[in-house]
């Protein structure tokens, strides 16, 4: 290999007393694939924030092909031949391709340079198979689109290095090859580029070398990541072994939840199609498929947030008429929302008010009106402690929490009260591995309990390990149920993205 | 009915409509630059009013019209930064602020006409700027004298219209104007400076106010009254979201603004006496009202419309 591209020696970065990287030293050879790999937490993120100039470095230096360089703002990023993607795009919906690719670019005499900036853009497409429409504007775009033109915006400012953070936790698997195939033509052709990612397997596909952090430190590093085990590379990662709970056998009761012909309109995303689908006692049902294909309304429509146009919903053998969160609590469901933040808990309220929110108006938290601030203590106190949540305190501000200790509380909120039925949308997003393995045991406590559980996700190996059968949907249709003992990510694959549909032609 | 239908048809009800239209295109297109790039300035009533006030005032004591518009768009501007220091730079709540420029710029023009002019039974006045015919255009029947046969600040305005859009669609700076208004955080990536393009926008929408106020007071009325803007800055806000914040559209916004309200000015004249005036003047409010409610549906607002950009917030 040729010298390095880029090279980062000794990078410091404390937040408070916090280390979010201690002495971290990298290196990114031209036509190299690095990966980055660690849990959440482990400073994969404020390290390429250090790299991209977000923020300053207490200690240490970045090299830019032996030139020690100082890395300010991500202007001095770009200038440097240094591009980012990053996990949240950074693009105006309502402007066009184009001009999300112009913006911050000098134009002609004082006037934008569309032609120059078309004759850019086609060039780019070409030489590395990313097509896009320069006019369409970007709202109009998939997210696979949308990050295709992350990319295509960091190759049109220059960039010889390229990082990717976390990029395939938003793409079907067809689109995780196509984006695979997009990096290796780019590295073929000299460019660097670091790939972060807490996904092994990726890892292991695509990148020719890999640094291991943890705790914002260098755990190890793999420099054949192809021929190394998985395990080998998680225990790197977790600073110990990591064994993903068993599944046993379960024998499925009654119905807990029924949907008969549901279909739903005029809903912010995609609107459900005659939706059916049941889970019993003691099972877990996943539902996959590429975020907005229905997911978010068929967890709406369950949990009585919204409700149908039309179809017929049960939940433990009793018909849902009005369609209200109280309603379905009432008749035994417990919910967990995709995202924690904004419709799980109240952030700027203590813990324990968010813990009994749902049920603040019942007999155990209110009386005649009257909240019952001891009873609400002492009951967040005793979920704190039954769930190992870390925190001060029930008082302390409930958005200051990890993800991994909201996502503990919002599960012991639901699991307190014994629900019959369980819907939890992307339940470990965002959370360590060791995080991930408790949520995961509890569901499969859950199950062997007699709750019936919807897992909604993204992650297919997740849902594989975890859910006796899986239903993929596509277009806000149930495009197939598999069990998942006869189930593999290829087969998946196909239905995620509507091809195992292919007679359903009209 | 017929006879005011007769004033409609007439040149001068034509040109009624475009120099009432005037100082509402500079206000709306000077909130539109504002707002576009995400910061919704209130303070536009009490702008217009004290550029309104220091132009009538550099013309008076001067004798020169130029100056005091060149006084007014410099005081729009200046109050214009006083905003943006608030809203963009120390990232304070845009509607508080805003208010609050409004009511500091009205209680300093008070204050200052009051300093300078003295207590006055008749306001005093000045000679405002005269019509400008322009030759050979102002000879076209009808839409001559209607349309070339004003004052240039109303000949500005209809340069400031096609300018503005052009500034905004086809130049680097509008771009960035745009995009800081919809995702700062992209712009910031792309090594766009958020805060300054958000300063030079709001200070250029000031500029815009500061003209708009000029007219008022030194084309329109050719004197300082307080009730000189009379809630056309608050008009301007509505008509920047009637217009879907889009200089084409704005402009045409104030047009059918200006026509409802000659229209009613006419009424006011035509023998429909036993009507009170008051009844009149209001339609060109309830039309606004109307018209928003309709309209605005399915208008969207720039994504960062309110939203202060703080580089550490992730």
């Amino acid at each position: 290999m040729s010298a390095p591209l880029i090279e980062m020696r000794g990078i410091t970065k404390s937040f408070g007393a916090v280390k979010a990287n201690e002495a971290v030293d990298l290196s990114v050879a031209p036509g190299e694939i690095l990966g980055l790999l660690g849990e959440n937490g482990a400073g994969k993120t404020t390290l390429m924030n250090v790299l991209f100039g977000a923020y300053a470095p207490d200690a240490g230096e970045i090299l830019i092909q032996g030139q020690p360089v100082r890395i300010n703002s991500s202007a001095d990023a770009l200038a440097a031949g240094i591009g980012m993607v990053h996990q949240h795009f950074h693009l105006a919906p309502r402007l066009s391709v184009l001009e999300n690719l112009l913006i911050g670019i000098a134009g002609k005499s004082g006037r934008i340079d569309r032609a120059g900036g078309l004759a850019r853009l086609n060039e780019i497409s070409r030489q590395h198979g990313l097509m896009l429409d320069p006019d369409l504007p970007v709202s109009a775009l998939s997210v696979g689109e949308q990050q295709r033109l992350e990319i295509v915006k960091a190759l049109f400012r220059g960039a010889r290095l390229l990082i990717l953070d976390e990029p395939t936790a938003v793409l079907a698997p067809t689109e995780v090859d196509g984006l695979f195939s997009a990096l290796r033509s780019m590295a073929l052709q000299g460019l660097g580029i670091i790939f972060i990612s807490h996904k092994l397997n990726e890892v292991r596909a695509l990148t020719h070398r890999c640094v291991v952090l943890r705790h914002g430190r260098v755990a190890g590093r793999v420099d054949t990541p192809a021929t190394t085990t998985s395990s080998e590379m998680a225990q790197l990662m977790c600073g110990h072994e990591i064994v993903p709970p068993a599944r046993g056998p379960s024998t499925p009761g009654v119905a807990v939840l029924t949907l008969q012909g549901i279909s739903t309109s005029h809903h912010s995303g995609m609107a459900l199609r005659d939706v059916s689908l049941s889970v019993r006692a003691s099972e877990i049902l996943g539902i996959a498929g590429v975020s907005g294909n229905g997911q978010r309304a068929l967890a709406d429509v369950i949990s009585g947030v919204l409700a149908p146009d039309a179809g017929q919903m049960t939940i433990a053998g009793k018909s849902v008429s009005r369609f209200s969160p109280r309603e379905v609590q009432a008749l035994g469901l417990g919910r967990i929302p995709e995202d924690r933040m904004t419709t799980g808990l109240v952030t700027n309220l203590p813990l324990a008010d968010s813990m009994v929110l749902p049920r603040i108006g019942t007999e155990a938290f209110s009386r005649k009106g009257l909240l019952r601030p001891d009873a609400i203590r002492a009951f967040a106190e005793e979920q704190i402690k039954a769930y190992d949540i870390r925190c001060p305190g029930p008082m302390t501000r409930a958005g200051a929490l990890s993800g991994g200790n909201l996502q503990k509380a919002l599960l012991a909120r639901e699991l307190a009260f014994d629900p019959r039925v369980l819907i939890v949308s992307q339940p470990t997003r965002g959370l360590d591995i060791g995080a991930a393995r408790f949520i995961h045991e509890k569901f499969l406590d859950m199950r062997a309990k007699g709750c019936g559980i919807i897992v909604i996700g993204e992650d297919l190996e997740e849902l594989l390990m975890l859910c006796d059968r899986i239903a993929v949907m596509y277009e806000g249709r149930i495009a197939g149920t598999l069990d998942s003992a006869d189930a593999t990510v290829a087969k998946f694959g196909l239905m995620m993205t509507g091809a195992g549909q292919a007679d359903e032609a009209a | 009915m017929s006879a005011l239908f007769e004033q409609i048809l007439q040149v001068g009800f034509l040109a009624a409509i475009i120099r009432i239209a005037t100082p509402l295109a500079f206000a709306t297109l000077g909130e539109m630059f504002s707002e576009r790039a995400g910061v919704l300035n209130l303070g536009i009533e009490g702008i217009m009013l004290l550029s309104a006030m220091t132009g009538f005032t550099a013309a008076s004591l001067s004798g020169s019209l130029w100056l005091g518009v060149l006084v007014a768009v410099l005081t729009g501007a200046l109050m214009g930064a006083l905003h943006a220091l608030f809203t963009v730079a120390l990232g304070l709540s845009q509607h508080v602020c805003g208010i609050g420029v409004t009511l500091f710029c009205s209680g300093l023009a008070y204050f200052l006409y009051r300093l300078i002019f003295g207590q006055q039974s008749v306001p005093p006045n000045i000679k405002g700027f005269q019509t400008l015919p322009i030759p050979v255009l102002s000879d076209i029947p009808v839409l001559g004298p209607a349309v070339f046969n004003q004052f240039s600040l109303v000949y500005m305005a209809i340069i400031a219209i096609p300018l503005a859009a052009f500034v905004l669609y086809r130049t680097p700076w509008g771009l960035s104007v745009r995009m800081v208004g919809e995702n700062p955080r992209a712009a910031d990536s792309a090594g766009v400076g958020v805060i300054a393009t958000r300063f030079q926008a709001v200070i250029l929408g000031g500029a815009l106010m500061g003209l708009a106020g000029a007219f008022l007071s030194m084309a329109q009325f050719n004197a300082f009254t307080f009730g000189v803007v009379s809630g056309r800055g608050w008009v301007a806000i509505a008509l920047v979201v009637f217009g879907r914040w889009d200089p084409w559209r704005s402009a045409g916004a104030a047009l059918l603004f200006a026509f409802v309200d000659a229209l009613q000015l006419r009424m006011q004249a035509s023998g429909l006496g036993h009507i009170p005036y008051e009844a009149f003047l209001m339609l060109p409010f309830i039309f606004t009202i109307v018209a928003m409610a309709v309209m605005s549906r399915n208008a969207v607002a720039p994504s960062a419309l309110l939203k202060p950009f703080r580089r550490e917030e992730r």
